[in-house]
């Protein structure tokens, strides 16, 4: 009987033969929309250096990616990327983590890297909820909503990830739901390939955590929503605040041209070179 | 670059400007902090050198992301470094615990000061003695120096760098505000008189699938990232290969003990101690600073016909209980001095106590630095 191997299967540890995800995480199709960009880019993981921080999202290529991984503690992947980037300018470097990790904890490092627009791929799985510890609120859950840590619903109003990082002076800001596998592989094309701090949000199903305790439903249906409430860019626009609220938007929300911060510390060593004594 | 990493010649120089200009000449290419007195002057002179050398200094947003910073850097190749005071370790020592498990060899200078909290930032209080050992969570063990004066701030910042490509751990060195800040004599020598070492790394080619990165007691070969090695470095429980274990209590067991053994094994490698007490019935046993009011105090008490000597801890982690159960078996009377209210005592009165008396002087007013006359007055009362 002649064996059938996935194309990007060549991308994984030789020694990893299962998955820690739950069934039905969006984990999955994040795993291939990264695998199938740089395949299409002609990359090869090699080129790569992959960082990640605390959380299910944090576990996509550690240890699954045949490549350099540094899996980092809660939080913190992007300040240990900027380091990586420093040292290596030439490889590109990618942070794959959860809406926890980078916008509760880890927030400080994610709006002070946009600024400082250094070169990097960030992917952050939104869930809504922390997954891995049981499903309690966080920064991106929807007001209202009955988790572990709020059993009487919450109370705090929720992040816009991708605006706060447009805002924050990133490159390049798009946003997609693992019902857009094909767009969210051609966003990640252009990430990795943007002169500057690149960030991508995946809002995804956690149906275990998120699914099961707010009656969101199963995987099936959280995508099934995603479907019926995503709403192109310039759909949105035309919408009202309160209608767009109720939508997710998605698509390219930010793609401009600005300095980069390793090419300005070249210029900086070619300076203090020049006025040394 | 046009700059010169060692700047040989005599100058009268800032402590924290010679740890500066030991870390350029030890080969430092990136450093990454945030300011807090009284460690900042390190980091202006790094980012003023580094970038003549061709190397980068990062200006953080806190202190978490410049320990971060440096150990990815550190997994790129590079030797890294960061400076700060103690409310910038409190910060860090999550990822100073991080640095220990997956084994990366960084310099973190604590230019320690008045404390608990934010307490009085130009004081000089060596008051994070323990907390350099024991301060991130779990068992490890931990390198740090305890330089005395700026000639040392060079000479120990370099040491730091060796211990750390050497045994791929962080180092700490543990100065403080009077160190940091005195202005002496240091002397640079020239680069060829100025020993550093850079770690193993595995051989260019090796199979990644072959490569034993981690948990080596004899120090693995450190798969840096960028050379085809596919690295998995992971603070959690793994094996000498960098897999996870997250179910295996043996797992955890081989992981923690051989972090601690890597360390433990090459102790007297890496311990050093200065010591003066042969024929002394009172050794006065201190570090840092404090060594000088020591060495000052132990001068008077021998003018007065009264045996001393010293015994000065430069390494203080790993514990030198070796070299103090040595010196104890040799006196009667053992008397520690520090600037705190007695952070290292306890371990040094564990060793020495068997066979000496042990007893404990801080300074009259903590972050004064003992007063020679008063040391001299305590060996007087312990003579009697």
């Amino acid at each position: 009987m002649s064996e059938t191997i996935h194309p990007l299967h060549r991308f994984f540890r030789p020694s990893v033969t299962s998955t820690t995800n739950c069934p039905g995480c969006g984990n999955g199709i994040v795993v291939q929309a990264i695998l199938q960009a740089i395949d299409d880019l002609g990359m090869d993981l090699d080129d790569f250096i992959f960082v990640t921080g605390i959380g299910c999202a944090a576990w996509i290529p550690s240890p699954l990616f045949n490549a350099d991984v540094l899996h980092t503690t809660h939080g913190r992947p992007i300040a240990f990327a900027l380091g990586i980037k420093m040292g290596l300018p030439g490889k590109k470097v990618m942070v794959t983590s959860g809406d926890g990790d980078l916008a509760a904890i880890g927030g400080n490092h994610l709006i002070h890297n946009a600024r400082r627009n250094v070169e990097m791929v960030v992917i952050c799985l939104n869930n809504s909820i922390y997954g891995m510890t049981g499903g309690q609120a966080g920064p991106t859950t929807p007001m209202g909503l009955k988790t572990t840590s709020t059993p009487y619903g919450t109370y705090e109003s929720p992040f816009d990830i991708s605006q706060l990082v447009i805002a924050a002076g990133a490159s390049f800001v798009a946003r997609w739901t693992t019902f857009h596998p094909r767009q969210l592989t051609a966003s990640i094309k252009k990430a990795i390939q943007k002169k500057g701090f690149s960030f991508i949000e995946v809002i995804t199903q956690c149906p275990v955590q998120f699914g099961k305790k707010t009656g969101a439903g199963s995987a099936v249906q959280m995508m099934r929503e995603y479907k019926e409430r995503a709403i192109s860019v310039k759909e949105a626009a035309k919408l009202s605040e309160e209608e767009r609220a109720k939508r997710i938007v998605v698509g390219e929300l930010l793609d401009k041209a600005k300095p980069e911060m390793v090419e300005e510390i070249e210029k900086i060593k070619k300076i203090a070179a020049r006025e040394t004594p | 670059m046009s700059g010169k990493r060692v700047l040989t010649g005599k100058y009268f120089m800032m402590g924290n400007t010679a740890c500066a200009e030991g870390a350029i000449a030890a080969g430092c290419e990136l450093a990454a902090g945030y300011p807090i007195t009284p460690a900042t002057e390190i980091a202006n002179r790094l980012a003023e050198r580094l970038p003549q050398v061709g190397g980068v200094f990062l200006q953080m947003e806190d202190e978490i992301s410049s320990i971060a910073a440096i150990i990815g850097a550190s997994w790129t190749g590079k030797k890294v470094m960061t400076a700060t005071s103690g409310p910038g370790i409190s910060l860090m020592l999550e990822n100073i615990g991080f640095a220990v498990g997956v084994e990366t060899p960084c310099v973190i200078v604590n230019v320690q000061r008045g404390a608990p909290t934010t307490g009085m930032p130009t004081a000089g209080v060596t008051g994070d003695m323990v907390q350099a050992k024991r301060g991130s969570h779990g068992d490890y063990e931990i390198i740090a120096l305890c330089p005395a004066s700026p000639q040392e701030m060079f000479d120990h910042t370099v040491l730091a760098f060796n211990y750390a490509e050497n045994y791929r751990t962080p180092v700490f060195v543990l100065s403080d505000a009077f160190v940091g800040h005195m202005r002496e004599e240091v002397v640079i020598p020239e680069p060829e008189r100025i020993q550093t070492v850079y770690r193993k790394i595995p051989e260019a080619g090796a199979d990644p699938r072959k490569i034993k990165g981690f948990l080596d007691e004899d120090v693995a070969a450190m798969p840096i990232f960028g050379r085809g090695f596919k690295a998995h470095v992971t603070s959690s429980c793994h094996n000498e290969y960098g897999q996870r274990n997250l179910s295996d209590l043996e797992a955890l067991d081989n992981f923690v003990r051989r972090l601690s053994n890597k360390i433990l094994k090459h102790k007297d490698e890496i311990v050093l101690v200065e010591k003066d007490y042969e024929g002394a019935e009172i050794v006065l046993v201190s570090y840092g600073a404090v060594s000088r009011a020591a060495a000052m105090a132990a001068v008077l008490a021998r003018k007065e016909g009264i045996p001393v000597g010293t015994l000065r801890l430069i390494t203080v982690w790993p514990f030198p209980g070796e070299e103090i159960e040595k010196m104890a078996r040799k006196a009667k009377n053992v008397i520690v001095l520090e600037n705190n209210l007695g952070q290292l005592f306890p371990y040094i009165k564990a060793e020495a106590a068997p066979y000496a008396e042990v007893s404990f002087q801080p300074p009259s007013i903590i972050g004064q630095i003992h007063d020679p006359e008063a040391i001299l007055k305590k060996i007087r009362e312990v003579e009697k």
